[in-house]
């Protein structure tokens, strides 16, 4: 059994001056101290990578830098995914003993760091580097590709995949600590730079400076709980170009997977944080969940479904496309908003009944994939 | 072809105007990505095989926004993923206004110092 014990979130958007290790250690002090715990208590660590400050023992260079020693520690990388990745690995590595306490740390200043062009130039290196990256994709090429195929084969519009950038503007406005706070319609995302079709620049998340971090603990050390009641992966391919067909991508493979593992259904589910990279990656990954079915995830989004006030309220906190990306720590912010609205803790943007959680995480071009149940505990 | 080995067969991405696959003697299957091995037997026993250049269009995107100065003197360029008739897919340019389904023949063409496929519609 494993519990996420305390959160921590920056603001995400421009943090001039903060380096990766600052911002690392904002968001695990936060956590730590939401966990009602001491540093010195903290005996796994875990870690994801860098593009500012790329190394190869990233997890013991943030242990020094804040000043534990813990008995397990290393880095991960699974791109996006790299954050669900790192809770998974830690809920085991408490179920086995290992830990008592593991604190996952992400954060990097992608944006004022580097410039714009050397941070698209390093994400489009998750490209084939012989097949692929001599053509000059970048990483919202390898996702218009995918999307053109999607909106061939289930009848998705451009307008349609606009209303999830619109659902994720909405729910940032609600959020000090977003990146954007000025309104958006379909029109405005319908009319905003093409970047690489069907894709234009409100269809994609920005690159952001930030740090998120989270603590899970073998015991709950607050009132209530926060219980991963279970998580599977699936890993299909690494390159477009080598991606299955649409009905085979690895989503589906881990969702059915974690759901075997759990006995939980989608219809248990009261919560959903899913990675939003791009209108299209959202669009996709809630139907391949099983959060609506093909080529509805935008009516549901039109209808309020996945609001605040919906059946199904998703990324409250504006998600990577409005509250940031700034790497690792993006999709970890699908995580600490979670565990705010598990525990009463989401102020204005509190939703009814956030019992049973579902999250999902994507990396590289929906190549790895994890999926995980969460439920809230008294 | 086929007397070339299978790592040093030349093709578009060592400059030269052929797209080239390998062949698993062992059990038949075809891989695009070069590879010392057949990557579902494991059998080193590859033969390489020149593509006809023909193909279906899978999938496309049209860049605007490019990332370095070399490319993004190319732009629009459109990135299309095409199904080739000898079964396997690629990357490859082509024409701005190649839809889904299309059927396609390859050209090459220079993109910044690069010679890379780039495909048209197959003329009838």
């Amino acid at each position: 059994m494993s519990f996420i014990t305390g959160v921590g979130l920056t603001a995400y958007g421009k943090h001039e001056g903060s380096s990766t290790l600052d911002l690392m250690s904002t968001a695990a002090q936060l956590a730590i101290t939401d966990a009602g715990l001491k540093r010195s208590e903290i005996d796994g660590l875990l870690c994801g990578y860098s593009t500012t400050m790329p190394h190869i023992m990233l997890a013991t260079v943030f242990a020094e830098h804040f000043g534990i020693q813990p008995a397990y520690c290393h880095a991960v990388q699974v791109g996006g995914a790299t954050g669900m990745a790192m809770a998974m690995l830690a809920h085991h590595v408490v179920e086995a003993g290992l830990a008592k306490h593991v604190l996952v740390v992400g954060g990097e200043n992608r944006l004022t760091g580097q410039s714009r062009d050397a941070s698209i130039q390093a994400l489009a290196q998750v490209g084939h580097p012989v097949y692929e990256v001599p053509l000059g994709p970048t990483i919202p090429a390898y996702y218009g590709l995918v999307a053109s195929r999607y909106m061939h084969e289930y009848g998705v519009t451009e307008e349609d995949l606009a209303e999830l950038a619109v659902l994720m503007r909405d729910h940032a406005i609600t959020h000090p600590g977003a990146q954007f706070h000025e309104k958006i319609t379909v029109a405005d995302v319908m009319a905003s730079k093409p970047v690489s079709s069907p894709l234009k620049l409100l269809d994609c998340c920005p690159v952001s400076d930030g740090g998120a971090a989270f603590v899970v603990s073998r015991d709950r050390t607050g009132e209530v709980g926060v219980r991963v009641l279970g998580c599977a992966q699936a890993h299909t391919h690494q390159h477009v170009t080598a991606a299955p067909a649409l009905s085979e991508l690895g989503a589906e493979i881990a969702i059915a997977r974690a759901r075997a593992a759990t006995g939980i259904a989608i219809s248990d589910v009261r919560y959903a944080a899913v990675y939003d990279s791009f209108t299209i990656t959202l669009a996709m990954l809630l139907e391949d969940l099983g959060l609506a079915k093909r080529g509805e995830a935008a009516p549901l989004a039109r209808s309020g479904h996945f609001g605040r006030d919906g059946a199904m309220p998703l990324n409250t906190h504006g998600g990577l496309l409005s509250y940031g990306h700034c790497g690792v720590g993006g999709a970890m912010a699908h995580l600490v908003e979670t565990h705010l609205q598990m525990t009463g803790r989401a102020g204005n943007r509190q939703v009814k009944d956030a019992s049973v959680a579902l999250l999902h995480g994507d990396g590289g071009v929906l190549s790895s994939h994890v999926s995980m149940f969460l439920e809230r505990v008294r | 072809m086929t007397d070339q080995t299978p790592m040093t067969a030349t093709d578009w991405t060592t400059g030269a105007e052929a797209i080239v696959y390998q062949v698993c003697n062992a059990c038949g299957s075809i891989q695009y990505f070069r590879r010392r091995f057949c990557c579902k037997c494991g059998s080193l026993d590859l033969k390489v095989e020149r593509a006809s250049g023909n193909g279906t269009v899978y999938a496309t995107s049209l860049v605007t926004r490019a990332a370095t100065p070399e490319t993004r003197a190319h732009v629009p360029y459109n990135i299309v993923l095409v199904d080739t008739t000898e079964g396997f897919r690629m990357m490859a340019h082509g024409d701005n206004d190649l839809a889904i389904g299309d059927k396609v023949t390859a050209k090459f063409t220079k993109f910044t110092d690069r010679l890379v496929p780039y495909f048209e519609r197959t003329k009838a």
